[in-house]
């Protein structure tokens, strides 16, 4: 039976994929505004980001009407809980895409470093991981979660290995400490976007399964 | 839709959009000489649910039942303020009674279908209204039966007794019952309260799509029932209206203390 509260949990599940796109969106911009030194392109995203605080704050108003009214049990419970908590992660991914920016306008600024090393192939990384989790939460698909989960290992190596080489060029030249720590920094936004990816992907995992998989041995 | 942050953080309440169709103003009831209504003020928007709240024998049913003046059968019973529909007082001298009640229908908690059949049961208000035509009757019994959401399990044994269908299925059929006669408001004194959840959700389910249509009161006992289904909700305690606003409101932050301990079983 079709019921008027399916209706609800449908638009709050669009909402959350237009703010989950416009995420998307900041990432990708944030990543070619680094790769292309692109000043105005960072502009934008800091600008744009208002867009997504306030999605956040529509998604909380409509959940919390949804539980005041409807009582959601089981599945839609889930369901609900796991909105609460995805909502607040992309909004702070968003805010990761707006910090690597505020760093790339101040890199702009300094001498261009020789390389960016590993640091574009660790943001497709954590872009990717985004974008697989927003899938998996569509798709409902625990799978394509849980690998997304088992990335997340990889892309913190590759942060490391990122902070190494560029600990390397500030050892052979003193004039590339400014750019460097700033590359360290955005080295560690995309880091914590992919970790925010993860626990996006724990909640998909307790909406479908209703199992609690952080902090447990199975992902560990 | 909210544009800014700031706007959002206002947004606390959604205010009714439709225009009153039920104007209340210091409403009192009497049975004999026991004041049971005190003062009621509220307006009824169109088309909308209103849901009415409150612990046993704070007045909600006496209230509902002043709407269409089911109350004027009991002896010594009377009102007095007003109780206006479409702007006219319903009490006023020139009422005539039948069509108040006929633009005004009512579905009651225990489902109460004639020992008739299910068509008859449907056609009944509109052959007491004088209509003899078959296919207008038979129009209108198919078309209430489709709006109480109840053709589908019932149009191949339309002439089975009334009383072999399930509860869930005999209330829907008083409403279907109640929407032959072309109402404008429906109200329900706790409709579902003898049924069980799935025939529950029905007809839950069955006053979201009446909406589009019709002015609906539901009186229940069942606050999640009312935070479910209605747009506004009326808080009783006592006979008087404590707090009445956008049901939002009223279940995430209502104004008042003892509408707050009400709604989170903090009461007594």
């Amino acid at each position: 039976m079709q019921r008027h509260f399916d209706k609800d949990i449908e638009e709050i599940k669009d909402m959350l994929l237009r703010m989950g796109a416009m995420v998307e969106d900041s990432i990708q911009q944030s990543i070619r505004a680094l790769l292309e030194r692109d000043a105005l392109l960072a502009d934008q995203v800091i600008a744009n980001d208002d867009r997504v605080d306030l999605m956040e704050v529509q998604i909380d108003q409509r959940v919390i009407e949804l539980i005041a009214k409807m009582q959601p049990t089981a599945v839609d419970l889930r369901f609900v809980a796991a909105v609460m908590k995805i909502t607040p992660e992309l909004e702070r991914i968003a805010d990761l895409a707006q910090d690597v920016c505020e760093r790339v306008i101040e890199l702009i600024r300094e001498p261009q470093i020789k390389q960016l090393v590993q640091l574009p192939r660790l943001a497709k990384d954590a872009e990717g991981m985004v974008r697989h989790a927003l899938d998996a939460f569509v798709r409902g698909d625990v799978e394509l979660a849980r690998a997304v989960i088992r990335q997340d290992d990889a892309v913190d190596q590759l942060t490391v290995d990122s902070f190494r080489t560029l600990l390397t060029y500030m050892l052979e030249d003193p004039r590339t400490i400014s750019s460097a720590i700033r590359l360290t920094f955005i080295g560690k936004y995309f880091e914590r976007m992919a970790d925010g990816a993860t626990n996006i992907c724990e909640s998909v995992v307790y909406l479908v399964e209703g199992r609690v998989i952080k902090h447990s041995p199975e992902m560990s | 839709m909210i544009t800014t942050l700031g706007e959002a953080a206002a947004m606390t309440t959604t205010q009714p959009t439709a225009a009153p169709q039920i104007e209340v103003r210091d409403f009192d009831f009497y049975y004999g000489q026991a004041k049971v209504l005190h003062g009621i003020s509220l307006d009824v928007p169109a088309r909308q649910v209103t849901a009415l709240i409150g612990p046993s024998g704070c007045g909600k049913s006496t209230f509902i039942r002043s709407i269409n003046r089911m109350n004027d059968i009991i002896p010594d019973a009377r009102g007095e303020g007003l109780i206006a529909i479409d702007g006219e007082d319903i009490y006023g001298p020139g009422t005539d009674v039948v069509e108040l009640r006929r633009r005004v229908g009512m579905v009651f908690q225990k489902s109460n279908p004639f020992p008739k059949s299910i068509y008859d049961n449907v056609a009944y208000g509109l052959r007491i209204g004088g209509t003899r035509n078959r296919r207008e009757l038979n129009e209108t019994v198919e078309r209430s039966l489709h709006r109480a959401a109840l053709w589908d399990e019932v149009k191949d044994r339309l002439h089975d007794s009334a009383l072999a269908l399930s509860g869930g299925q005999q209330q829907r059929l008083c409403i279907a019952r109640a929407l032959a006669v072309d109402p404008e408001i429906v109200l329900m004194d706790e409709p579902a309260s003898a049924l069980d959840p799935i025939a529950t959700t029905k007809i839950e389910e069955l006053i979201w799509e009446l909406k589009e249509n019709y002015t609906i009161i539901i009186v229940t006992h069942n606050m999640q029932q009312a935070a479910r289904v209605s747009d506004r909700t009326a808080f009783f305690m006592l006979g008087k209206l404590v707090e009445y606003g956008d049901t939002k409101t009223i279940f995430m932050n209502p104004k008042e203390k003892m509408t707050e301990d009400y709604v989170t079983g903090r009461f007594g």
